[in-house]
């Protein structure tokens, strides 16, 4: 057995094990096995870097699963730069996100079904990166669709967690129907699944055009765009971002690994996957760009106004997968990645941050009803600070370079790109003013809680801050493999990922790149300056400006009404055309109809029949006497013929 | 000579008076005496054509059918004592325990 084999293996076993063991043998000790698979997982995919980085790329098929005449499906593992970094970010997080579950997860009755799915759901995002074939990838790809449902409504007692878990299954069908038919048209077009095959044969197909309900579209741009519908409800972007903020229904390590490593980046990494495919579509990349950024800035309005501290840190994560498509929309796919890869970083450490605190609020999540956590709470301030600083993109920390690089390529990429630029800046700005209102009303100020909840504040155990401080120095340091040429750096991650996901050319002088650094910078700050003067020094602003501008603030308290919207155009039609027409006609009256009737008429029949059957010997008498008489005639009839 | 058709006539006669007695009679009885009947105007039939096609093996028949029917009274009977013991009825209205 090979050693790749073993990175999704590990948690594979990891979850067999506890899943059957579970309940009888392992309880309270399920921690041990799923810690270690993970630990394993992370230790060889940094060896498996280490060989990435020197040169090495590696891709053979493992198991040949389905073979149908020309149709061949392989497992196979296709392990390049690209999925060297994804392989890094799994697992580290997943694995800091298992330590920090044992203390936040302690004495729950489902431990152990806990551990299991969160192995499960690392094992399927492995395989969906490590894939070398899309059927690989889809089947990673719904196994993580699987997984959330699992983990959202893993307290499954509570109706709006059981209804969260479904939402986020439904939603997800809705974008995998178009992820599904890109799959066939590939197969169909090209004749084959494996990555290296399409992107060998995928230039044949330019210029060709397919004709649906009597439009000629572009066959490139058809099968990006039916991908892309798939990375649009993995990576909950506009219109199917609803599912996202309901995840936080589930235990909070759990929206932490869904929102910063596994579930949601899938969709950036395929379409940072199929860049060769998507390259080629002027039309399918203005999509993703402008998708990405309309995304980006919706999530963050939204944000500004909510007070649940997770649902916040989740338009936060909306927004911030809107800068990956940005990015990845014009053409800076490795700046996509990059910003997936520290955002990894500092979203978990936002999340599992946001645990902490409301693991010491004693499961409150209104930041209204927090304040003055700091000096409660030294750990988690510090570190959601930095986060905070992070994802604001200030200078010298992870989010920044890569925000950073998005945004400078961005500017260099024609009209759409100044558009999307324009944008991303705004939401720069946004962000960094959102992600200081948690800080200032959480953990600045007086404490606006019951008594009771003040006197319960304590920091969190040990098992919880350690994957915070190791999350927080990974929110300083990881980007700085990627500091910009013009700030003296190499951008060692731009050239790393170049052989897989290219580098688009910029030949503007540094100087236009200090200008967008600084517009970012200076937005950032003016956010957080905002902020503080909102929520710090005349806490009365907010409340004047929600009532000068109720009809905004309304709109962005309600999210933009698309739940209702849904609720009115997908859900109540669908439960109308459920109970009155498949259960009141179909089930009631087509089906019950049928099952009952049947045996109904052979009842009536007897019935009558029974009737027959007086008891009355003369009546039978009768009956034989006529028979006979009949037979007779008809004999002598027959007979004088 | 008594002519054939006569003896067709009787046994004919017969069959009839044994088959309305069956059909309208109630008591049970009467209605095997009327079993009887049909039988012995089957068994004139058969030893009047017998002795009109001078072959034998018509009243070899009737002696059978004789037999039959002896034994046939013999089981009614039985049954009809039995019947009675249970029931202190002959009337075959009080005996509808078959009715559907």
């Amino acid at each position: 057995m090979d050693k790749y084999l073993l990175i999704p293996l590990l948690p594979l076993i990891a979850f067999a094990i506890n899943i059957i063991f579970g309940k009888g043998i392992i309880k309270e000790r399920a921690h041990w096995i799923a810690i270690l698979a993970a630990l394993g997982s992370f230790i060889i995919s940094a060896s498996t870097l280490i060989e990435v980085l020197n040169g090495k790329i590696i891709n053979y098929d493992v198991y040949s699963w389905i073979v149908s005449g020309n149709f061949k499906v392989t497992v196979g593992f296709l392990i390049d730069q690209l999925t060297a970094i994804m392989l890094i970010v799994v697992t580290s997080v997943s694995l800091l996100v298992h330590i920090y579950s044992v203390g936040y997860m302690h004495g729950d009755p489902g431990y152990y079904r806990f551990f299991a799915y969160l192995s499960l759901f690392t094992f399927s995002m492995l395989m969906l990166v490590m894939g070398n074939n899309l059927l690989q990838l889809y089947f990673g790809w719904e196994a993580v669709g699987l997984c959330s449902y699992l983990l959202i409504g893993f307290w499954y007692e509570k109706k709006s967690a059981s209804d969260a878990g479904k939402k986020a299954f439904i939603v997800n069908r809705f974008g995998d129907f178009g992820f599904g038919l890109g799959v066939i048209m590939i197969f169909l077009m090209l004749g084959t699944l494996h990555y290296t095959d399409i992107f060998a044969k995928v230039g044949t197909l330019t210029g060709q055009t397919i004709n649906i309900l009597g439009y000629n579209v572009d066959l490139i741009t058809l099968i990006a765009l039916l991908l892309f519908c798939g990375a649009v409800g993995k990576s909950a972007q506009i219109p199917l971002h609803v599912w996202l903020p309901d995840a936080m229904e589930g235990p909070t390590p759990v929206s932490a690994l869904i929102h910063a490593a596994t579930m949601v980046t899938a969709g950036v990494f395929m379409v940072a996957r199929f860049n060769p495919l998507f390259s080629l579509s002027e039309a399918a990349m203005n999509v993703v760009a402008l998708t990405g950024a309309v995304t980006s800035l919706f999530a963050a309005t939204i944000a500004l106004v909510q007070n649940d501290i997770k649902r916040i840190v989740a338009y936060s994560t909306v927004s911030q997968l809107g800068y990956m498509f940005l990015a990845c929309g014009v053409g800076a796919y490795g700046a996509g990645i990059f910003h997936l890869y520290t955002h990894a970083y500092f979203k978990a450490l936002l999340f599992l941050g946001a645990g902490s605190v409301m693991h010491a609020m004693a499961g409150e999540l209104d930041i209204q009803k927090m304040g003055g956590l700091k000096k409660h709470m030294p750990v988690t301030y510090w570190t959601f600070l930095i986060a905070s600083l992070s994802i604001a993109g200030i200078p010298g920390l992870a989010g920044f370079f890569s925000k950073d690089e998005i945004l400078w390529l961005a500017y260099n990429h024609g009209t759409v790109g100044k558009i999307v630029w324009l944008m991303g800046t705004a939401v720069a700005a946004l962000t960094a003013f959102y992600s200081f209102r948690i800080i200032f009303l959480a953990f600045h100020g007086k404490f606006r809680g019951t008594h009771e909840q003040e006197h319960h504040l304590h920091e969190s155990p040990k098992v919880m801050t350690i994957p915070l401080i190791i999350l927080a120095i990974g929110a300083i340091s990881a980007g700085w493999v990627g500091i910009p040429a013009a700030l003296g750096g190499s951008n060692a991650i731009a050239h790393f990922f170049e052989p897989v996901l290219g580098h688009p050319h910029v030949t503007a002088a540094h100087e236009e790149e200090f200008m967008v650094m600084g517009i970012s910078v200076a937005a950032a700050i003016g956010g957080i300056f905002i902020s503080w003067i909102f929520y710090s020094l005349k806490p009365e602003i907010p409340k004047t400006l929600a009532a000068k501008f109720k009809g905004i603030y309304t709109t962005l308290w309600n999210k933009y009404y698309v739940d209702e919207l849904y609720d009115f155009i997908v859900v109540r039609p669908t439960k109308w055309i459920a109970s009155s027409i498949l259960v009141a006609v179909t089930d009631r009256k087509i089906i019950e109809g049928i099952v009952n009737g049947v045996p109904g008429a052979i009842r009536d029949f007897g019935e009558r029949l029974r009737k027959l059957q007086t008891g009355h010997l003369q009546h039978y008498a009768v009956s034989i006497a006529i028979g006979l008489f009949v037979i007779l005639t008809l004999v002598l009839i027959a007979a004088g013929r | 000579m008594v002519p054939l058709n006569w003896y067709i006539g009787l046994s004919a006669v017969i069959f009839i008076i044994g088959m309305v007695g069956f059909i309208i009679r109630r008591n049970i009885i009467i209605m095997l005496m009327s079993v009887e009947l049909m039988l012995n105007s089957v068994n004139i039939s058969l030893v009047a054509f017998s002795h009109y096609l001078q072959d034998l093996k018509g009243q070899i028949l009737v002696f059978f059918i004789i037999a039959v029917a002896a034994a046939e009274a013999a089981v009614g009977l039985a049954i009809l004592v039995a019947l009675f013991k249970n029931k202190a009825a002959v009337h075959t209205d009080e005996i509808t325990e078959m009715k559907g």
